[in-house]
């Protein structure tokens, strides 16, 4: 009896109690959640155009970041170096489609997989190279990224609200209407849908698929690169941060890998459920359950929808 | 000119169906396990511990996962932390019953990992693809947080370190700090054939075919009157025996100690690297597989100083470090480009072609 009393009973009761420990921690949830939701946008956008699933988009991340400061650090201003750094990340574009989608066309899903993994490989051997392995310090200030914190009274306490993380969850939010907007009202979007329906179908109606493979690659290292700036601000710059890569994939399970919205919602719900989970019931376990509960979590959705929230229905035929 | 058909008749059902059906394969694989067990008395102690013991337990490992994801179909991203039950089961034996030889104990501790593989694998039924393997990522992180937090898992000990106590068999030490690397090669190389032997049969028997009917299509499987849900739960529990097997031998006979870490999601996509490369769905593929992974980036650390100094470029450890995920990286790739069916069809062809030389077919 005493250990349900203490799963369903107290947990709420201290909910009850704290309301502003409960809106602290669901604010840190969803700052997170919007950040895992923008990394899951640049798996959603290749694998909705290309079918690949793309496991270098974590260290995509990490190079776009790297790429950013590595360059400020070398004398270049702080707007070159962003501008320099979007262009490295459209010439990765070109090069990997040119280099490892054309020639493994058609092939069956794993084998792209693992390319993508080939290409994680190259980019860490590449990033550390040339820019070398210890990590770095995000250049916050130079970008004009807020510092500092706000603390707000809010029912019989104070609540804090980090500069940085409310401009992270206001840029990503930009960027995530920004893609929606691109995706359903631009001609470029539009044959981007036609390709994630069918590849045959937009092939025949005049699409080029290589150049729209560019085009989402291009996108999803933009994607990364303003992943890359915000996390990087929140726990610097480091190859450790392609972690987080793989913390978007219950997130993709729960929206469904094809699916924006999914992505972001499953990001919110993920940030939120992990965090709680975590600050509630985690001590009854010794904590540190944050690094599996996201997946229990996408697991336990999955038996339920196993396309995910919004993924579309799977129908088998023989 | 000696890797010839002619000649030889098959004269009966089990000839036809034999998985080395020409002499010359069969005498290649005599002599290849004949030289695996000189190279034990002649192989220096670096080659052995360094190289060949890994090489073995890796190769063991991808057979597990070969089994899982390239026979039946259904990826997994596990791995890691099913070996980790196996090596954490194993201690625990050992420690538990120290009367009992350790050999045993290596095999049975696979049990545990298979009983857990099970488990994990009962979303399989409902689960597909990519989405499965996140699916089993919860079991990696699950499982390695239960190795962290559960000091039961290795005896109280401060460490939290598995470390291997002193063990015999026929009074050789095989196990714990005192074990030479020869006698330790000579376990795992017994290990990793039997093995082997065993999942070959599975293979191309009736599970083996029921497995690969579920990976081709499991509705119409299913419709064909095999159980969907024994036979993943089965392809689940045989791979994770194999990967618990080759946890524990990871541990006691090639490291001698480990912690948690060891079996960490890295570990796991390292496994998936060998099963792709070497081929998905075949047995020898493995092998190539974990000899390209492994050894490759081994072969790399000596080979590129040597290749770099004629031209007077003298490069520090950590450029070559980065070289070599390079290398590493732009090979995966390359070998997909040639061959996405990885090495073992590269070997297939290379037989083939042998076999009606000089002429092209």
């Amino acid at each position: 009896m005493d250990i349900l009393y203490k799963v369903f009973i107290e947990p709420f009761v201290f909910m009850g109690e704290a309301p502003d420990l409960l809106i602290q921690t669901l604010w840190e949830g969803l700052v997170s959640g919007v950040l895992y939701a923008l990394i899951a946008l640049g798996f959603v956008l290749i694998f909705k155009a290309s079918g690949v699933f793309n496991f270098a988009q974590g260290i995509m991340v990490v190079f776009a970041a790297l790429t950013l400061v590595g360059l400020y650090e070398r004398g270049v201003p702080a707007f070159l170096a962003l501008i320099l750094a979007v262009l490295v990340m459209l010439v990765l574009a070109v090069v990997v489609e040119r280099v490892v989608l054309r020639p493994l066309v058609n092939q069956p899903d794993i084998i792209l997989f693992m390319a993508t993994f080939g290409l994680t490989y190259f980019l860490i051997g590449f990033g550390e190279l040339i820019f070398g392995g210890n990590p770095k310090e995000m250049i916050t200030d130079a970008l004009f990224l807020p510092q500092g914190t706000s603390e707000v009274d809010m029912l019989g306490g104070m609540v804090r609200f980090q500069h940085l993380d409310i401009a992270a969850a206001i840029i990503a939010s930009i960027m995530i209407g920004l893609l929606a907007v691109f995706f359903s009202k631009t001609r470029i979007g539009r044959a981007l849908r036609a390709v994630a329906d069918s590849h045959k179908a937009a092939l025949s109606v005049g699409i080029s698929l290589n150049q729209i493979w560019v085009i989402v690659w291009f996108a999803a290292g933009i994607v990364a690169l303003v992943a890359g700036i915000m996390w990087g601000a929140r726990s610097g710059v480091s190859f450790s941060l392609q972690i987080i890569a793989l913390k978007a994939l219950p997130v993709l399970i729960l929206g469904g890998f094809t699916s924006i919205p999914g992505a972001i919602i499953g990001g919110l719900i993920i940030g939120v459920g992990e965090k709680i989970g975590e600050f509630y019931w985690g001590p009854l376990v010794g904590g540190g359950i944050e690094t599996w509960l996201a997946y229990v979590i996408a697991l336990l959705f999955l038996l339920y929808r196993p396309q995910g929230l919004f993924g579309e229905k799977i129908i088998e035929r023989i | 000119m000696l890797y010839r058909e002619a000649g030889q008749f098959k004269t009966n059902y089990v000839a036809d169906s034999a998985i080395f059906p020409l002499r010359q394969d069969r005498l290649g694989l005599g002599l290849i396990i004949v030289a695996a067990y000189a190279l034990a008395f002649m192989g220096s102690d670096f080659l052995l511990q360094a190289v060949l013991i890994p090489f073995l337990v890796f190769s063991l490992a991808s057979i597990g996962l070969n089994i899982l994801t390239g026979y039946t179909g259904l990826l997994s991203l596990g791995t890691g932390a099913f070996m980790g039950v196996g090596a954490y089961a194993c201690y625990k034996l050992m420690t538990a019953f120290p009367g009992v030889n350790v050999i045993v104990w290596i095999f049975v501790s696979g049990f545990f990992s298979a009983a857990i593989g099970a488990l994990f694998g009962l979303p399989s039924l409902r689960i597909k693809g990519f989405y499965l393997a996140v699916a089993t990522l919860a079991a990696q992180f699950f499982l390695q947080w239960c190795f962290i937090r559960i000091p039961w898992l290795v005896n109280y000990n401060v460490s939290g370190a598995l470390e291997a106590p002193l063990r015999t068999l026929f009074g050789i030490p095989i196990v714990g700090a005192t074990a030479t690397p020869q006698t330790r090669y000579l376990v795992v190389l017994t290990i990793v054939i039997v093995l082997t032997w065993l999942a070959s049969n599975l293979v191309h028997g009736r599970i083996g075919r029921m497995w690969i009917a579920i990976r081709d299509m499991d509705l119409a499987a299913e419709l064909m009157g095999i159980r969907p849900l024994q036979t993943k739960l089965l392809a689940f529990a045989v791979s994770s025996y194999y990967c618990g097997v080759a946890g524990a031998l990871l541990v006691f006979l090639w490291y001698g100690g480990a912690e948690y870490d060891v079996f960490n999601i890295n570990q796991s996509f390292f496994i998936l690297f060998m099963v792709i490369i070497g081929g998905l769905g075949s047995l020898i593929g493995s092998f190539f597989g974990a000899a390209l992974i492994f050894i490759l980036p081994i072969v790399l650390g000596i080979v590129l100083p040597a290749m770099m100094s004629p031209f007077g470029i003298s490069v520090g450890a950590d450029v070559i470090e980065h070289l070599r995920f390079m290398i590493v990286g732009a090979l995966i790739i390359f070998f997909l480009i040639v061959e996405p069916h990885g090495l073992a069809r590269l070997w297939q062809i290379g037989k083939q072609k042998l076999l009606v030389w000089p002429f092209p077919y």
